[in-house]
């Protein structure tokens, strides 16, 4: 069926081949370079919604909270210049998590490119290190193929962020449009293939021969919709998995053979599998710094197998025997059929042991009379249903989270890893919230988090999102001054940290504004926050000092974790 | 021994940026980079020398340069029987006197001399890096005033092309009619 060709602008052309691309919201903010970009959305109301944030941060992590709840490719909008390098955190953000995005931007006209002209900036140079890909468009005829590769290079192998930068000119210049529908041309782009026969014979043989197996869950599981038989894997040969920070939720937390997030502030009882383990199934996780502490003695005595879609993720830090450059969710049903039932219960029962040790020694008093964080989160949990989305900040209270906060379900945990961006939490729920209408959605920030990009605020209020905003808020950055505390010698340098009265501005932003410092008002709280349509805030004012245990400091190995110092001794540091 | 990469890449602005910017981001060292146009018009060839010595680290910078959506491909040569060439232009000092000495030696390297001025020759060399290295060596003595050289590119021997695999097969074909290699796309349509 061909349908005739008509005439557009670039502008047009932007906004006809999003839809087409299946777009339904679009987070940005208009500025003199993508005027007409903006001008021609009128027309494209009914099909397609514009969110306008406060600040282009914001866009960049609501499209990227959006995506990770979707699976959709989040798109960005920006002018030039200040515009475009506002993006830079937030598509530095998406890069580092595997986040598929789009990111168009308003450049200068093409007679005007290299004149340092007023707003421009080279944002395709300036993010090339950031970026999956980038294209600066210089002929309108080519700019329906280039949105159609950009969607297709951010979400098909090792998803990421795509920018497109799109010169004035361009975007009023006319062409012919029909939207492309021969297959994508990109013959430098080769998404992998399949595992070998002898991969996954050899995979199998390995795992079926292991005594004292651990499998190590990251993003990639997730992004696969690998988590089906990924837990097939698990019950058939009897392992026990440990998740990395952006695995949480591709396993039950209360799944027997679930043993926690691994790394600096991972269980003691995931650390301590790792390192004493005969094999590790690394599963779409990267082996970063935060999980495997000091690499010469990282799990020494284990064999390792690495399954990853990007090739160049194989042997990077960690050196494995067996490395699969492969889609995770294919390689796991090819060695199912092969598992023999594992019989493991004496490593089983060494988890066990450390497990229940670690909760006696490392849990916060959940009885204390002064709100703790973990007290907090731990309500939040026991108040929400299993399908509520938490969107979580970057700090003390994002461990918290990940200890106190059971997720039950995949794609329930949004959250910065790689780069630990402070100031993502909020502007990246309520991206989540036009995805995920019909759950509650949580934001958990620090108040030194928080402050980052409270304007997004304004963003919330002046879309309804349903969003509930929960600030631990202990005067800090709880975070770092835990590391004062532990390697300065409690030096607290600018880590003090002040607070607006977070009720009068939720008051003065037009949402509504809670405080609470009794644990025994959470509950009515959360009440109150359930029957608001729209935002709410509540301002948890908690016990300043606590810290996070167990952690793993910089440069120590795995089991050399720093345990949360019995009340009546001093602070131990011990295996 | 030093690493040897024959890249094919799609002549598009920004590639070799790319490359550039890749190879500082994660720390690899080039020795030498050279870019030209290859048999397949569109396409560039280069040959990149690394210092990388390592086996899977070799393998991590070929992984992360086809990584890059423009490198149509990358084949790692070090260990493949292979033709490497450099070509030098050495100004050396040299009145009257000297010009026929020069010129012996010259032809012994089986270089040419392309300049001849009153108190200078410019003398062109190819060859093995290691032979131009011994020609300006025994140049020195007369007095070298300017040396440029352009790199080190490679061939392999025999008559394969080791980057003409599928990728270019397809690059080749599927220009201005992509089309018709849907099926050696399978997978990858939209």
């Amino acid at each position: 069926m061909k349908s005739a060709k008509k005439m557009l602008s670039g502008a047009e052309i932007v906004w006809e081949s999003l839809i087409r691309e299946g777009v339904e919201v679009v987070f940005g903010y208009p500025g003199g370079a993508n005027l007409p970009i903006y001008d021609t959305l009128t027309a494209y109301r009914d099909k397609i919604k514009h969110v306008l944030v406060r600040h282009e941060q914001g866009a960049a992590h609501a499209a990227d909270g959006y995506s990770r709840v979707s699976g959709k490719v989040g798109v960005v909008m920006a002018t030039s210049g200040p515009g475009a390098t506002n993006l830079i955190t937030g598509i530095a953000t998406a890069m580092m998590d595997s986040v598929p995005m789009v990111c168009i931007t308003g450049q200068v006209a093409k007679t005007s490119l290299g004149a340092d002209a007023f707003q421009e900036t080279d944002i395709t140079g300036a993010t090339l290190p950031l970026t999956k890909h980038s294209y600066l468009v210089t002929h309108v005829e080519d700019l329906a193929e280039t949105i159609r590769e950009a969607f297709y290079i951010a979400r098909t192998g090792r998803p990421g962020p795509v920018l497109i930068d799109i010169p004035k000119d361009i975007q009023a210049a006319q062409t012919e449009f029909e939207y492309p529908t021969e297959p994508i041309h990109l013959p430098g782009y080769h998404p992998p293939e399949n595992a070998t026969e002898e991969q996954v014979d050899e995979m199998v043989a390995m795992v079926n021969k292991a005594r004292q197996p651990v499998l190590l869950v990251g993003h990639g599981v997730l992004m696969s919709d690998a988590t089906k038989p990924l837990l097939k894997l698990m019950e058939i040969a009897n392992i026990p998995a440990s998740t990395t920070l952006l695995g949480i939720g591709a396993v039950p937390a209360s799944h027997p053979l679930n043993l926690g997030m691994m790394g600096m502030h991972g269980t003691a009882s995931a650390n301590h599998a790792i390192q004493e383990a005969d094999l590790l199934v690394a599963c779409g996780m990267r082996f970063d710094d935060r999980v495997t502490g000091k690499l010469a003695t990282y799990s020494p005595d284990s064999e390792k197998i690495h399954i990853d879609i990007d090739a160049s993720e194989l042997n990077k830090n960690i050196r494995v025997n067996l490395a699969i450059n492969a889609d995770l969710a294919t390689v796991l049903e090819q060695v199912l059929p092969g598992l023999k039932n594992g019989n493991r219960k004496e490593w089983l029962d060494r988890i066990a042991a450390w497990k229940s040790d670690a909760e006696q020694r490392d849990a916060v008093n959940l009885e204390s009379d002064t709100l703790m964080g973990a007290q907090v989160i731990k309500a939040i949990w026991e108040g929400t249903p299993d399908d509520t989305i938490i969107i979580s900040d970057v700090g003390q209270h994002q461990m918290l989270e990940v200890q106190y906060y059971r997720h039950e379900q995949p794609h329930t945990l949004v959250t910065s890893g790689g780069l630990g961006t402070m100031g993502f939490s909020l502007p990246a729920a309520i991206g989540t919230s036009f995805h995920a209408k019909d759950k509650e959605i949580w934001v958990i920030a620090g108040d030194g988090s928080i402050q980052m990009n409270i304007q997004e605020l304004g963003t919330a209020v002046q879309e309804g999102a349903n969003i509930n905003i929960a600030i631990i808020n202990n005067g800090y950055l709880g975070m770092v001054r835990q590391w004062q505390q532990l390697f300065y010698e409690a030096r607290y340098t600018e880590t003090p940290i002040s607070s607006p009265d977070y009720v009068k501005l939720a008051e003065a932003y037009g949402l509504t504004g809670l405080r609470i410092d009794r644990l025994d008002d959470i509950p009515a709280a959360m009440a109150q926050a359930r029957k608001v349509k729209g935002p709410v805030l509540i301002d948890f004012v908690v016990e300043q000092h606590d810290m996070v245990y167990p952690m793993v400091p910089t440069g120590a190995s795995l089991d050399e974790m720093i345990r949360r110092p019995h009340p009546d001794k001093e602070e131990s540091k011990t295996a | 021994m030093k690493q040897i990469l024959i890249a094919l890449v799609e002549d598009k602005p920004g590639v070799l940026n790319r490359i550039a910017s890749l190879f500082r981001r994660r720390n690899f060292n080039i020795e030498s980079l050279v870019v030209g146009h290859s048999e397949v018009p569109g396409a560039s060839r280069l040959t990149i020398v690394t210092d990388e010595e390592e086996r899977l680290r070799r393998n991590i910078i070929r992984q992360n340069l086809l990584k890059l959506v423009n490198v149509i491909d990358v084949t790692d040569v070090t260990d493949l029987p292979c033709i490497l060439r450099e070509h030098a232009l050495i100004k050396v000092q040299s009145a009257g006197a000297t010009r026929g000495e020069i010129a012996a030696l010259v032809d012994m390297y089986r270089g040419r001399i392309v300049d001849v001025g009153m108190e200078s020759l410019v003398v062109e060399i190819t060859g093995e890096p290691t032979k131009i290295e011994s020609l300006i060596d025994v140049l020195a003595t007369y007095g070298i005033i300017e040396i440029v050289r352009a790199g080190k590119v490679a061939i392999t021997r025999g008559p394969q092309n080791p980057t003409d695999n599928g990728n270019l097969h397809l690059w080749k074909s599927s220009r201005g009619k992509a089309s018709q290699d849907k099926a050696r796309w399978k997978g990858m349509t939209v």
